[in-house]
């Protein structure tokens, strides 16, 4: 079954190829593994940007095809970062406690290790105790598990409510957008029990690892590389298949679908759910690439901004995500970076630093109104793929709905 | 005991009164020549009594020369007068009792009397009572303030004798309300006392319950037995919710009734403290590294006697048994205490109820905020079924033109009355802008309107930072808006809130009155229901869907003038807002005004009473209201106020 | 003739105006019924309360053998449980394929984890075909239904229905804006239909209603005014008054 799925989506062959290609490239070129053309620091925005491209899939599945515009997969993205930096703080911090705890006369206790690791990590919040959430943080595999458990967790108990009470479209948008903000709001607080503004910090620093971070750059490179290629043939597979054509189903008609016997609010569900863990997944390879996490990574902008990617690679076909998320994630990266060069208007010079975001905006508008298939839309043209041949203007609310010179036919 | 001695002295010097006026006041000074040239604070207390207590109007001068640091001693016989500088290093000398000049003396042969701090604080005291009486509204004003700020036993007797001489009638209700907070506290006859407690336990002021609290301060104790003088407050059992094992016992070793128990830190240090070659007893260190096996060594050396021994569970148990908890207040009268509990408890009730008042009130002002923030967006979203992420953004532009116009006006009303305009005018124009440009293209495709309007809404965030900077900017409201309208000492509310809420009403009548009464109105209610049949009718729906737009748009404009006023004017100021105003439009239901109006008082009433049951944090509240509102929407997917069947489409 | 549905005492309020008001209604298995009535009639409302999408003020619609009630179902139970339904407008999905829309359709397992590893067996692309041929889409079977013409299209939903293999087919004016060519092969994928299901037809046109053949039923105000074959209900004196009276 797995051959004929690659047989009848040459895409995912291609992109895979090109995943693996550019890995290589990078490795070879790399400080750590190769000639050191790529700084290593480089190497890091790279990684990040693969886990960018695989929540930007994530996110392609949820809206771009199953239509659900959800703006809180960002919040799932930093759960999955914060489970990953608990253990590796936990771990860390455990070995500096246990080697400064070495020098004292007696031995420590295993009590008066957990004591001193709870004040080093929550010192900065007032307290020293360990909350109950930390209660798996000493247990890489329980961490793990948690990754995927707890945002998927989050997804499904928030989908069964927004979906069953069939909350749609644009509340459904605003609606997941409040649970971003409640969540950021939450994590805010310094008894949440993360730290609050504070974050988790000094994630880069694999513990018990002795290998430079030139190395582990790579590492989490070769990860990153990893976790997307199977999230995009996951996803492909996916839509692939009569669940793909459900899930399209309801993203362009729902009442239809559900009167075909398909209960929508449990397929809208499962996406969401699934969606939710894959993109815990990329944040926990993110974050320990980024070094640090906290609340603000989750404010609702960035679940925006997710879609923006989403919107201008071009919707509904999973490359056009991935190309998006690459593609404005890595500009914006330069844009802000200062590394593009400033523009001397003679009255006025355009910093980019200040101007990016105004580009953004204003491009985004551009690209919804002219290009609504994104940059995605580009490889039609030049696979010359055709699209239904409808005429007239739009009568329904949606794309796929009547048009007019059917209607009066 | 100290004070209820002291003001029995007070009376008891009153009493003799009649003696001194014909003494003077030199005598009673030479009486306590020693200890005043002495100027010590513990010992000074007779000599200020005894001058207060005398009566002499001629007190009051010397009082106050003496804390002025100009009364000077005669080293030639030891005889106080007020000094002035005259020439040179020598000083005019005034007798107190008859006012005339003494002569002219070098300062060699006298001495200055400095009294300290303290000194001056009891001078400042027995003045008081010379200041309540005084010629001056404002002196007297500024006794009473002064026995507020700092009240005295001693300052009762006086404080009743001024009251009926009073002439000025808010003083002396001023006085009399005193006089009943001291009678609390200070009274030496207990049924006066309770009399007293029980005449202000309607009164809400907080100097009341200042005065009533101390009363019935408990404090924990500890004895073999319970002394019968005390005034027991509650006995306390070991082990229960109100005293826990663990704090009875830290109790009894603080009253060194039952010896400290060894803590963690203490076996760690007495065990580092003697290791021998790498033992301790005979246990290798290396084997120290479990809590039991430290005990062990630590019994060890217990028995060794080289440290106090382990307290076991036996013995706290032993002394706890041993030993009787009780709280004691400590004001040692029953009657009071009984009284001052009650009246707290009616003070606590009506304080509470007025809390609620002024929570309503703050609840109020809050919604209407939102409204006012909410407003344009029931137009354009639930109207026009647009949803405009931009509109927080229209707020700020809102909030900036209100500072822009305050640079050229700096008359601040003025400005306030020229911004507002202004604001509808930049705004409206920016949203049929936005409406022509973006939005009309978009009408059939919501979820990408969302997505359009969102860019628009990061570029002009980041172009007004461009513009302003990201400090915040400052819109000032004019001087009349300043202060708060205060009903008691619980509940009050400022100007500038009524005034947003007022606002808030006016914007309520004028869309009612667009909607209902106005062409414009008229045309927009028919697009929204059925463009194509209006369209037909001859109603232009591109020219009514921008005009619906600009006028959310203008509104939102007008909003951010209003909000600036109170919160900070930076480039966030709106999407700050922009949530809640879609909390507010979505819970309220879509398409009416109204359910705006329900949106926003059900989302202001709960923020608030969640700020109140967890006061310390605005976070968590926002936190606890979106949950709270994801399942709300449970039941009522549509809002609270709902359009049913056909009209609501699908 | 056993009952396959039966509608009773049901009403419906939107906003104080009655839909429906006291329906009744039974049909039974393998029945082709018409239901006529002037706009506003409450014809799309009894649909939509039969299919789950309304729920009524009152009244109870039973179902099948069990005599299982409707009214706590959800659409896709109910669609489950074998009531299909043809929309006003024709809805397909125009980005997928007619074979992908019709696989969709096609009776098998519904759930998600099912689906998710579903893999069309022989039988299920022949039956495909199969439909395919019988609504004359055999050449069509890999363009994107969207590419397709009006009247293709209100047959490849009328396809889909067939491929759930409902027990009750509710169509809503499947004939609306059709060819009489293809008028005349929507009739015959009707009555052909009949034979093996209960099939409702909601229908303006009396010619198309006529060419039917079958047992008929007036709406008006939300109940029955009259029923019996079309020459019945077409003589009484109400329903006349009705039609040219509005």
């Amino acid at each position: 079954m797995e051959r004929s799925f690659v047989a009848t989506n040459p895409s995912v062959l291609v992109f895979l190829a090109i995943l693996s290609l550019f890995t290589l490239g990078v490795t070879v070129l790399s400080e750590g593994f190769g000639i050191g053309v790529i700084s290593t620091s480089f190497v890091k925005t790279l990684g990040k940007t693969l886990c960018l491209c695989l929540i930007a899939v994530a996110m392609d599945l949820v809206w771009g095809f199953t239509g659900i515009l959800s703006l809180g997969h960002f919040a799932f993205f930093g759960l999955g970062g914060y489970m990953i930096g608990m253990w590796l703080m936990y771990a860390r911090t455990r070995l500096i406690v246990v080697e400064s705890l070495a020098q004292s006369e007696l031995p420590p206790t295993s009590a008066e290790v957990v004591d001193a690791i709870g004040t080093q990590i929550f010192g900065v919040v007032g307290s020293s105790d360990f909350p109950l959430i930390w209660a798996f943080s000493h247990s890489l595999t329980l961490q793990l598990i948690l990754i995927v458990l707890v945002p998927g967790l989050l997804a499904l108990i928030f989908g069964w409510l927004a979906f069953r009470s069939r909350v749609t479209g644009v509340y459904l948008s605003i609606l997941t957008q409040a649970m971003t903000l409640a969540l950021a709001l939450y994590l805010f607080q310094n008894d949440s029990g993360l730290r609050g503004n504070n974050g988790l910090s000094g994630l880069q620093n694999l513990p018990g690892i002795t290998a430079s971070q030139d190395v582990v750059s790579i590492w989490f490179l070769w990860a990153s590389a990893l976790a997307l290629g199977l999230g995009y043939m996951l996803a492909a597979w996916i839509v692939s298949g009569k669940f793909g054509s459900v899930i399209r189903g309801i993203r362009d008609n729902e009442a239809r679908v559900r009167f075909l016997g398909y209960s929508v609010e449990v397929y809208k569900l499962a996406v969401f759910t699934l969606t939710a863990c894959i993109a815990a997944i990329a944040g926990a390879l993110y974050y320990p690439q980024a070094g640090i996490i906290n609340p603000e990574e989750m404010a609702p902008i960035a679940s925006i901004y997710l879609a923006v990617w989403v919107a201008i690679g071009g919707r509904g076909r999973l490359y056009g995500a991935v190309i998006g998320a690459a593609f404005v994630s890595l500009l914006s990266t330069w844009f802000t970076g200062g590394q593009a060069p400033d523009i001397p208007l003679g009255f006025y010079t355009i910093k980019w630093v200040d101007w990016w975001q105004v580009l953004l905006g204003v491009s985004f508008v551009l690209v919804t109104l002219f290009a609504p298939q994104g940059i995605g839309g580009l490889f039609d043209l030049w696979a010359n793929r055709r699209h239904p041949d409808r005429h007239g203007a739009n009568l329904g609310p949606d794309d796929s709905a009547l048009r007019e010179k059917e209607a009066i036919e | 005991m100290l004070r209820l001695f002291l003001a029995g002295l007070a009376i008891l010097c009153a009493c003799l009164t009649a003696n001194a006026q014909e003494v003077g006041l030199q005598p009673i000074l030479q009486e306590h020549q020693e200890i005043i040239a002495k100027s010590s604070r513990k010992t000074i207390k007779p000599a200020i009594d005894a001058i207060a207590a005398s009566g002499l109007p001629q007190a009051q001068v010397m009082l106050e020369t003496w804390a002025a640091k100009d009364m000077w001693m005669r080293k030639a016989d030891g005889q106080f007068f007020a000094g002035k500088k005259a020439e040179g290093r020598s000083y005019e000398l005034t007798d107190f009792d008859s006012g005339e000049v003494v002569g002219t003396f070098e300062k060699s042969d006298l001495k200055q009397m400095k009294p300290n701090s303290g000194i001056r604080a009891m001078i400042g005291t027995a003045l008081v009572q010379f200041q309540l009486m005084d010629s001056s509204r404002a002196k007297r004003s500024a006794a009473l303030l002064s026995i507020q700020r700092d009240p005295d036993g001693a300052l009762l007797e006086p404080l009743r004798a001024s009251i009926d001489e009073e002439p000025d009638a808010d003083l002396k209700a001023q006085k009399q309300r005193l006089e009943r907070l001291l009678s609390i506290g200070y009274d030496e006859d207990t049924v006066a006392r309770v009399a007293a407690i029980e005449d202000m336990s309607d009164d809400l002021g907080v100097d009341v319950r200042a005065a009533l609290n101390p009363l019935v301060v408990t404090k924990r104790k500890v004895a073999a037995e319970i002394s019968m003088d005390a005034n027991i407050a509650a006995t306390l059992t070991p082990g229960s919710e109100s005293l826990g094992e663990a704090e009875a016992y830290d109790l009894l070793v603080a009253s060194d009734l039952a010896a400290p128990r060894v803590s963690r830190d203490e076996i760690r240090a007495a065990l580092s403290a003697n290791i021998d070659g790498g033992r301790v007893e005979g246990i290798p260190v290396a084997q120290l590294n479990t809590d039991a096996a430290r005990a062990r060594a630590y019994a060890a050396l217990a028995e060794a006697g080289v440290v106090p021994a382990l307290i076991t569970q036996a013995d706290i148990d032993a002394a706890l048994g041993a030993h009787v908890f009780f709280e004691t207040y400590a004001e040692p009268s029953p009657e009071v205490t009984a009284a001052a509990e009650q009246a707290l408890q009616q003070i606590e009730l009506k304080v509470g109820v007025n809390q609620t008042l002024d929570l309503t009130l703050d609840a109020i002002s809050l919604a209407s905020i939102y409204f006012l923030a909410a407003i344009g967006l029931a137009i354009t979203f639930g109207v026009m079924g647009v949803i405009n992420m931009a509109h927080g953004e229209f707020i700020m532009m809102g909030a900036y033109t209100g500072y822009v116009v305050q640079q050229f006006i700096p008359d601040h009303t003025l400005s306030i009355i020229v911004a507002i305009p202004m604001a509808f005018a930049v705004t409206f124009a920016m949203g049929v802008a936005m409406e022509r440009l973006v939005i009309r293209w978009l009408y059939a495709r919501p979820l990408e309107t969302l997505l359009a309007t969102f860019g628009i809404s990061i570029a002009l965030q980041q172009l007004a930072k461009n513009i302003f900077g990201t400090q915040a900017r400052p819109l000032t409201a004019p001087g009349w808006l300043d202060g708060a309208w205060v009903l008691n000492d619980v509940v009050s509310i400022s100007y500038i809130r009524i005034a947003i809420f007022v606002l808030a009403l006016i914007f309520l009548g004028l869309f009612l009155y667009i909607m209902k009464r106005t062409r414009l109105g008229l045309e927009m209610r028919a697009v929204t229901q059925n463009p194509r049949m209006a369209g037909s009718m001859g109603i232009n729906p591109g020219r009514v869907n921008m005009l619906t737009f600009g006028l959310g748009s203008g509104i939102a404009g007008i909003a951010g003038v209003a909000i600036g006023l109170f919160a900070k004017v930076t480039s966030d100021l709106g999407s700050d807002y922009i949530v809640q105003s879609f909390m507010t439009v979505v819970v309220g239901g879509v398409g009416n005004i109204w359910g705006a109006l329900a949106g926003a008082g059900m989302i202001g009433f709960l923020q608030k009473g969640i700020e109140w049951m967890n006061p310390s944090n605005t976070l968590a509240a926002q936190t606890y209201m979106i949950i709270f509102i994801i399942i709300f929407i449970q039941f009522r997917p549509r809002g609270i106020i709902a359009l049913k069947g056909r009209a609501a489409g699908d | 003739m056993s009952t396959l549905l039966e509608v009773s005492g049901v009403s419906v309020t939107f906003d104080g105006f009655r839909a429906i008001n006291n329906l009744s209604f039974q049909i039974g298995n393998a029945e082709l019924r018409a239901v006529i009535g002037p706009n506003g009639a409450g014809k799309t409302t009894f649909m939509d309360i039969v299919t789950g999408k309304t729920r009524p003020d009152e009244g109870r619609v039973i179902w099948g053998e069990k005599s299982v009630s409707l009214l706590r179902m959800s659409e896709a139970k109910i669609a489950q449980a074998g009531i299909g339904r043809k929309f006003q407008k024709p809805t397909v999905f125009e980005d997928q394929t007619v074979q992908e829309n019709l696989l969709m359709a096609l009776k098998n397992k519904r759930g998600w984890l099912g689906v998710l590893f579903f893999h069309p067996s022989a039988g299920d692309l022949e039956n495909v075909e199969e439909l395919a041929t019988e609504i004359g889409l055999k050449d069509e079977l890999t363009r994107k239904s969207g590419e397709l013409s009006h009247g293709q299209k209100q047959w490849l939903e009328i396809g889909m229905l067939l491929a759930q293999e409902p027990r009750l087919l509710l169509v809503d004016e499947p004939a609306a804006g059709m060819t009489p060519k293809e008028r005349e092969h929507t009739t015959d994928l009707l009555v052909q239909a009949a034979k093996t299901r209960a099939v409702v037809v909601v229908e303006h046109d009396m010619e198309f209603v006529r060419r039917l053949n079958c047992k008929v039923t007036v709406l008006h105000e939300g109940s029955v005014l009259a029923e019996g074959s079309l020459d019945h209900v077409t003589s009484n004196q109400n329903v006349i008054d009705v039609y040219l009276g509005r």
